[in-house]
């Protein structure tokens, strides 16, 4: 019944069915095979994942720029690639839309004719009126007869985003394409793309390896690492508890921390685990351990509090004795070294600083709520 | 000056066949990923380092009435190929092949492999690629390409005197003329027609110069 009322509410959209495996010919025998297999549904996905997880090579297979050994892709029943089949469209007859991370404008022609390129088997007339239309829903119509080279990044890349729509794409492909623009911009040009789609209902694949532009588009995540997507689902499901040692960097898991299981008190579905080489205890979620597991710990600077004396009557389970060891000022946020046994990294704001007069040297405790302490693995 | 006119005629027929014959060459090198292709960059560049007078005899030998060339052409035109100006011709395309295709590969090998991917996505065929994306932007490599070939057929002395013989009027070219006027002691004679050739050899260069910096690269490497 709750696919009935998905496939009705969807009837102008269509799913993208991608399968493939693809190893870069040449390269090092120590790297890694690109192996995916996932759905995309109309509307946003974002791929996220650190650098060198292999999300520009899939973009490129899925575009047909690489041909993938094993693949089978497919948006609703038309075939792009079917290895089975001896199946391989070629990139200009996929009719997708790839926006790469730069705008790749072709510099001899105007942004009218940039955006004109993928339009040629139109009359003149309607070419000229999809043109306009576009250069409008992406406000560059101003730029019109500018040639593409003496434009800024911001808009070549707006411009690039209209050329790539304007074939009437079946899909969107987006590597990281706001990459360098700040926060502003960047949601406005989304906010216009999704403007463009709420007709379409197209499957947009986006890129990013920015946390921030995740939160920013909230919509499903697939999480890719070393060739193989590792988690999907809600953003704050994926990214607030990656699984994964290397996802929790790219998330913005600042502390890394070994712990050797305690006790495991299922009832109150929490662990207490020692910190690798201290004396100290921290409580954290209950995970698949036993006493005596290794665990680690994934923990934001951000998540954690500092205090000048010792707290009381607070909810949170973990209040660790520590000394500050430095302080490095980074734009509006202060990183404080805390050594509390292990080195703990706690970002705190300027004001709270000069505040609490906070210096190295200085006794602290840190505060640490135990869902705040994620368990990843290797 | 009838030489000089000749010469001229010859180094033009020399760069536009070239451009023509070099361009799809170039195209596949920039493109191929075929193991092989040193091969083919080795007998492009040969004439580079080959002495003219190597080139030319074997040119002669095959272009000779017992040549396969010769025999070839004397069955379809009923005269050998050897001493005529088509003959020039086909030597010099030869001999200045690596100064159109060098230029051209360099050309199409700097363009942004993500411009032709992009023209791709956007639904433009091969064709289509090659004739308003890759073309339009080589044309500072184009023009090198074809200023070279003109400047280098017109300077060539030693397969034109192999396969050309010495006709007045139709392989008498100018450095050749200069040579046997030197060789007949009139000096102001050889003068005049070497100073034309240097004019001309500099007004080449300095129109090559202008458009484009990078000419006698070795084969790039991408």
């Amino acid at each position: 019944m709750a696919n009935q009322v998905t496939a009705v509410s969807c009837t102008s959209g269509s799913r993208f069915d991608v399968r493939l495996r693809y190893k870069r010919p040449g390269a090092a025998s120590d790297s890694f095979e690109l192996s995916v297999d996932f759905q995309l549904d109309p509307g946003f996905t974002i791929l996220f994942g650190p650098s060198g997880a292999g999300k520009s090579t899939l973009l490129d297979c899925v575009a047909g720029l690489l041909i993938p050994s094993v693949a089978r892709i497919a948006l609703d029943i038309d075939l792009l690639q079917d290895s089975d089949a001896q199946i391989f469209l070629p990139p200009q007859r996929r009719r997708l839309a790839y926006l790469f991370q730069a705008p790749a404008l072709f510099p001899h022609l105007t942004v009218e004719e940039n955006v004109a390129f993928g339009l040629h088997n139109l009359h003149e007339e309607a070419r000229d009126n999809a043109v306009q239309n576009l250069l409008e829903a992406f406000r560059v119509d101003r730029l019109a007869h500018r040639k593409a080279s003496q434009i800024s990044g911001g808009e070549a890349q707006r411009v690039a985003l209209a050329r790539a729509l304007a074939p009437s794409p079946r899909a969107v492909l987006l590597d990281e394409p706001l990459k360098g623009l700040d926060a502003e911009l960047r949601s406005s040009i989304v906010d216009d793309l999704r403007a463009w789609n709420r007709a379409r209902q197209i499957p947009i694949l986006y890129v990013t390896h920015q946390r921030d532009e995740v939160d920013a588009l909230g919509e499903r995540v697939l999480a890719l690492d070393r060739g193989l997507i590792v988690a999907e689902g809600a953003p704050h499901t994926v990214l607030d508890a990656p699984r994964k040692k290397r996802l929790a960097y790219a998330a913005g898991f600042e502390n890394h921390l070994s712990a050797l299981v305690q006790d495991v008190r299922e009832s109150d579905g929490v662990m207490r685990a020692r910190l690798a080489g201290t004396e100290t205890d921290i409580e954290v979620p209950l995970g698949y351990a036993t006493v005596g597991t290794r665990i680690r710990v994934a923990i934001r600077a951000g998540d954690i509090l500092l205090a000048t004396r010792k707290p009381e009557g607070l909810s949170a389970r973990n209040i660790l004795a520590g000394v500050i060891d430095s302080l490095e000022i980074n734009g509006p946020t202060v990183i404080c070294r805390v050594n509390a046994g292990a080195m703990f990294l706690v970002h705190i704001t300027r004001g709270a600083q000069r505040a609490l007069e906070l210096a190295a040297g200085h006794s602290v405790w840190l505060v640490i709520k135990t869902h705040s302490c994620h368990l990843v693995d290797e | 000056m009838e030489a000089l006119w000749l010469s001229i005629r010859l180094a033009g027929c020399v760069a536009v066949s070239l451009l023509l014959l070099g361009m799809p060459l170039a195209y596949w090198l920039s493109q191929t990923k075929w193991r092989g292709k040193f091969l083919v960059e080795s007998v492009v560049a040969l004439p580079l380092v080959l002495p003219p007078t190597v080139l030319g005899f074997y040119l002669l030998l095959a272009m000779g009435a017992d040549g396969p060339l010769g025999k070839l052409w004397t069955a379809w035109f009923g005269h050998t190929l050897a001493f005529t100006f088509t003959g020039l011709v086909l030597a010099s395309i030869l001999y200045s092949l690596p100064f159109a295709v060098q230029p051209l590969v360099l050309a199409f090998e700097s363009i942004d492999q993500r411009l032709l991917d992009a023209a791709a996505v956007l639904g433009a065929g091969r064709w289509r690629v090659f004739r308003q994306i890759l073309l339009p932007l080589s044309v500072p490599g184009i023009i090198t390409a074809v200023v070279l070939s003109f400047a280098h057929t017109l300077g060539e002395f030693g397969v034109v005197l192999m396969v050309g013989g010495n006709i007045p009027g139709i392989t008498r070219t100018v450095s050749i003329d200069i040579y046997d006027r030197v060789q007949s002691l009139d000096y102001a004679a050889a003068n005049h027609m070497a100073i034309a050739l240097l004019l001309i050899s500099f007004a080449v260069l300095s129109t090559i110069f202008a458009v484009n910096r990078r000419v006698w690269s070795p084969w790039p490497t991408k």
